[in-house]
Order: structure tokens, then sequence, then C-alpha cells
């Protein structure tokens, strides 16, 4: 049997990321579809603990260096796809994605669907949906060609069917020789500064978005955090123009969080950002923008201006 | 050093985004068309790097909706030389495959040693340019960066790896970088400095014909996501109305 369906895992420092499990249970799927193998590429090797019973292949490439290189990670992925021959790559929209799914793409000259969130076999062709425009509008595409790599939004499937104890075959492929080759170098991982504020702990979250305009105005949304005893967080942008420290920062580049609350005033849910924040038990939404992807996973929201809204609130918490 | 700043047009997200008559498109019609958030970060951390080491920085874009804005606006902002490629249909989707091969066919001809550009614009359905881009170019390539130190013959990359891991390295020149963003905030173009790089600047303007179109997905439709039912239960009334129920919720969890 050969192998149709390739999940690579981005487990640069080591620990393998939920969304491996989510692609693995996608990647059963899509690969019984064909009737064909489930592979999964790892730098390195697997650590005990990892669960990667769903694929029938593990490949590991061995002689990675420590850290992170993209132009070796091309390299070594694309020794093993060339081994391997997929008829369908699944990576996520994280870096490595970012990275390397356009560029294995035209490598191999295959097509690419990115920000995908769902992905279904209908007679021989897939039919993907994605994302597009922040989350404003989905589209849905159809592949009859083949190699075809997908760049899957985290979290658009269940991790558990992906998440089983069993022995894939080993295929270990040793890229340590040709990365001399490489037009780049790996230097090192830096840990994430963990000074500051810790949104990630605390049940309620007060979180602001780019709707509040200014520095200045993010006093208002302290103030209303400060009367809630409550940690103010932020989205991406906020945190970009320097309006709040990066600690404060929700999302795929900062910190996910899983309040029982989550208070979102002047974020539009960006796929990046629900990332962060879609776990949370209640999340309130206020945006004037009665169409803004946010109001799709939040529970309550109100389309009042937060200039309104937010003094009302902290009034009526501290009386 | 030299730099190229690859850049776009998008259509403005704070807009109501409406569907074509065929299904496939936005509608182009009526929609304002703003440069890439991203793309911006790209043109401050070129103006950055020429600021600290000296370099050569030199704007392209495709034909798009109100593309001659922002090339003055980057003159106006400090760029060297602004380049618009023509050849494309200013009123249609160009994917970013498509638009890949048009920029290699310029760099083809012009020399550089890294080519900034955003890390991602919100209709890059078939994947995000750097990749792609560099891949063309057969050049190193790396994307969600958040520094950039120029030498020479190599620079280095620090890369946003999730959840607040920094991932850095070092590439050879040339390379292709997409910028998540610059070591400080897009500086801003007051109106009177572009309107004086409107009236003494130029753009120049480089034909690109592509021979053959690559391979890309088929759009069967585009469509907003259909309420799910699951989305939110809005609250109505006066703000004061919303506060009060917004805070009786949050009391029904025990908080507050
Ligand atoms: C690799 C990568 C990683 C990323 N990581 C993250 C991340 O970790 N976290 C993150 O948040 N983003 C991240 N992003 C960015 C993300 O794509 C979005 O750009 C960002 O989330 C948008 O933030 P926002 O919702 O605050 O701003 P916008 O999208 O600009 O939304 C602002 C909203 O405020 C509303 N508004 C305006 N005025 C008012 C008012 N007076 N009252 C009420 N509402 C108002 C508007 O209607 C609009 O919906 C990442 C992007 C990339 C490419």
């Amino acid at each position: 049997m050969s192998v149709d369906v390739l999940v690579i895992a981005e487990a640069v420092a080591g620990e393998v990321p939920d969304v491996t499990y989510e692609l693995l249970g996608k990647g059963r799927e899509l690969s019984d579809g064909f009737s064909g193998e489930l592979a999964l590429v790892l730098a390195g090797e697997p650590s005990p603990q990892n669960l990667f019973g769903a694929a029938d292949v593990l490949y590991s490439m061995s002689g990675m260096e420590a850290g992170y290189c993209a132009p070796q990670w091309e390299m070594s992925l694309g020794e093993v796809i060339r081994s391997a021959h997929p008829k369908v790559v699944l990576v996520s929209t994280g870096t490595v994605g970012i990275d390397l799914a356009g560029a294995l793409a035209t490598q191999f000259d295959g097509v690419l669907a990115s920000y995908v969130i769902d992905a279904v076999m209908e007679g021989g062709s897939l039919v993907v949906t994605s994302q597009l425009y922040g989350g404003k509008l989905l589209s849905e595409v159809e592949i009859d060609s083949f190699p075809a790599v997908l760049s899957v939004v985290p979290g658009s499937f269940a991790s558990d069917v992906g998440r089983v104890v069993g022995e894939p075959r080993r295929e270990v492929i040793d890229v340590g020789g040709s990365l001399s080759s490489a037009k780049g170098i790996a230097i090192e991982l830096r840990e994430p500064d963990s000074s500051g504020v810790d949104i990630t702990a605390a049940p309620l979250l007060v979180s602001v978005g780019r709707g509040i305009g200014s520095k200045e105005n993010v006093e208002l949304v302290a103030e209303l955090a400060e009367a809630m005893k409550a940690p103010l967080s932020a989205s991406r942008p906020v945190i970009d123009q320097g309006w709040l420290p990066k600690p404060h920062q929700v999302g795929k580049s900062g910190k996910k969080v899983k309040p029982t609350v989550y208070l979102a005033f002047g974020i539009s849910g960006a796929p990046e950002h629900l990332e962060g924040m879609r776990s949370a038990d209640v999340i309130i939404a206020c945006n004037t923008d009665a169409k803004a992807p946010i109001f799709e996973v939040a529970h309550y929201g109100t389309t009042l201006d937060l200039f309104d809204l937010v003094p009302e609130l902290t009034d009526q918490v501290g009386g | 050093m030299r730099i190229v700043v690859a850049m776009r047009q998008l259509a403005d997200l704070v807009e109501e985004l409406e569907v074509n008559d065929e299904g496939t498109d936005i509608d182009r019609e009526f929609v304002k068309f703003v440069s890439n958030e991203w793309d911006e970060a790209a043109l401050e951390e070129a103006l950055t790097l020429k600021d600290e080491l000296g370099a050569t920085v030199t704007v392209v874009a495709l034909d798009e909706p109100d593309v001659d804005q922002t090339l003055y606006a980057a003159l106006a902002k400090g760029a060297d030389r602004v380049v618009k490629l023509t050849g494309n249909d200013p009123d249609t989707w160009v994917r970013s495959r498509e638009r890949a091969q048009r920029l290699a066919s310029f760099l083809a001809g012009e020399s550089f040693d890294l080519l900034l550009t955003g890390v991602q614009a919100a209709d890059d359905l078939d994947g995000q340019l750097a990749g792609i881009l560099g891949s063309l170019l057969e050049v190193p390539h790396a994307a969600v960066v958040v520094g950039v130190e120029g030498s020479d013959s190599k620079v280095r990359v620090i890369q946003e790896m999730g959840g607040g891991l920094l991932g850095v390295s070092e590439l050879d020149l040339p390379a292709v970088l997409g910028i998540q963003a610059a070591k400080q905030t897009p500086r801003y173009a007051p109106i009177s400095r572009i309107r004086q790089a409107m009236q003494t600047g130029e753009i120049s303007e480089h034909e690109v014909e592509l021979s053959d179109a690559s391979a890309q997905v088929k759009v069967r439709r585009l469509y907003p996501p259909e309420s799910t039912g699951a989305g939110a239960t809005m609250l109505k009334g006066s703000p004061k109305e919303v506060a009060a129920e917004i805070i009786e919720i949050i009391k029904s969890k025990g908080l507050v």
C-alpha cells in the first residue's frame, strides 16, 4: 500500500503540538478515503509518550540540527516527500506551515489551499473549506490534481481521534549529510519571557482589541479590568502598537487562555486570535460590526460602541 | 544592502465584503482597497535597516486599485524607488501563486540582497507569498519574522514559533522574508510629504507577461459563514441595560 496522506509534525522544540493530533485524525479519514496509508513525519525520534498510533508509517528525520531553520526543514521535508510520494500533505498554519507549505507545493508542482478549516472526500476529489478575509468569508475549493498541500487552521478538527496508542512502521530518513548544503543554519530557540502579568490562570479576562483606537483609550478598559479584579488581555495589534506589553497577548503567537468568562472589546475575531481563546466557557463580545467573526464563537454579543458600554460596566461594577 | 519590498493592495477588512454574481470572488466594484497591513510592517523594517546600515529600498507592487497611493506614500516615507508591475487585470483576484510568478519575473532582472514582504494577506488562499517566492527564486526564505539583523553575506532572522517561543537562524543572502512585525510601529507620512512625492517622485512601470499560469485550486464558491445557530445571543438595549445583563452573566458564573 502506498502513503496517500502525510502529516508534518511541527515539533520544533521537541514537544508535539495538539494540532499534529488534529491533523492525524483528519489524515486518517482522508487516507481511508483514498484506501491508502497515513504517515507522520517528525524531526528526530519520538518520545515514548507520543501517541502516533493513528498513523501507519512514522518517518523520522534524523540528523536535524537543534532549533529551527526554514531552509533546513524545507530540504529535509522535501526528502521525505520524495520518498513517501503522498497525494496530500497536511500541515498547520503555524510558522512551519506558513514557511513551507507554499515552497513545498511549488517544488513538487502541486496545489495548495491555506487557512483550511475542513476537508472531505467527494468521489476522487477533495472538497476543502478555507477561511479568508480574517474569517469574514469562507471559500470552498475542489482539488482533483495531486499532490496537494493543505495548511490547516489549528482547532479545526478534534484531536482525540488522532491521539491513539500504537506502533506505526518506522522509516528513518537521514538528512544530516545533505544539510550542510542548506542555505541557512539554526542558531537558537529563545523561550518566552515569563515575566509580567499571567493571563492564563485568571477565571475572568477583560480583553481589548484594535477597536480601542489609541494607547490613551486603553486606560478606559484597564479601569474596567481593575474594577472587575481581572487581568487585562489584548489582541496582537494592541501589543504591536506598543499599547500593552507582550505578556498580555492572547492568540496564536501569544497565550492560550481558557477562562470561565472572556470579555472582548473591539476585537474582530481573526482566526489567530480565536486560536488562543475559543475554548473559554463563556465569551461575551462587544463589536460595532454585526458581521465581525467574533460573534460566531461568542455566546453573548452586543453591537454597542465600546466607548458607551465600557464606562457603564465600570460604573455598575464599582457601584 | 539592496532591499526590495513587495507590497500589495487588499480589500479593507473594515468594509462590508459582498460576493460577486458568480459567487467566486468578492465584488470588487465598491470596496475600498488599502495596502496590506503586514506589508506596511515589511516596509518599516526595510526603512529601519536603511537607517541603521545604509541600504537602497525599492518598493514593488502589482497594478491593483489605489496602488499609486501606497507607492507614493512609500516614497514619502523614504523608499528610494517605486515600481508598478503592469500586465495583470487590476480588477480581478490575483492569487498568491500568480503574484509570486509576476514578482519573480521582475526580480530576475534585479539584484537584491533582501526581499521583504508581509507574512500574509487576508486572501492568501493559495499560500503565503514569501515561501512561494523564495521557492521560485530558489533562495532561502523565512516567514513570521519579527527581527532582522543584516550583515554583508548573511542575515540573522528571528521568527515567532508560536506561544512566545522564538527561533533564531541565519540565512545566506539573497533571502526572502515574510515580516510579521517590524522593530517599531510603521512610520507615518504626513499628507504634505505624500503630495510632494506625487509631484516630484515617479512610479516606474514594468510590464510582466506570464506565459504559463501555475496550478491553483479551483474556487467553487465564496460565501459568508452561515450562522451555525451556535452564534452569539445578541444583547439588546441601552448601554445601561446591556451592562447590567453582562454583569448578571458574569455573576451567574460566580465571578465579580
Ligand atoms: C502568524 C500570525 C500570528 C498571529 N498571532 C496573533 C495572536 O497571537 N493574537 C492576535 O490577536 N492576533 C494574531 N495575529 C493577527 C490577526 O491576524 C489579526 O490581525 C488580529 O487578531 C486582529 O486584531 P483585532 O481584532 O484587535 O483588530 P481588527 O481586526 O482590526 O478588529 C478591530 C475590531 O474592532 C471593532 N471596533 C472598532 N471600533 C469599535 C468600537 N468603538 N466599539 C466596538 N468595536 C469597535 C471593529 O468592528 C473591528 O471588528 C496573528 C497573525 C499572524 C499572521
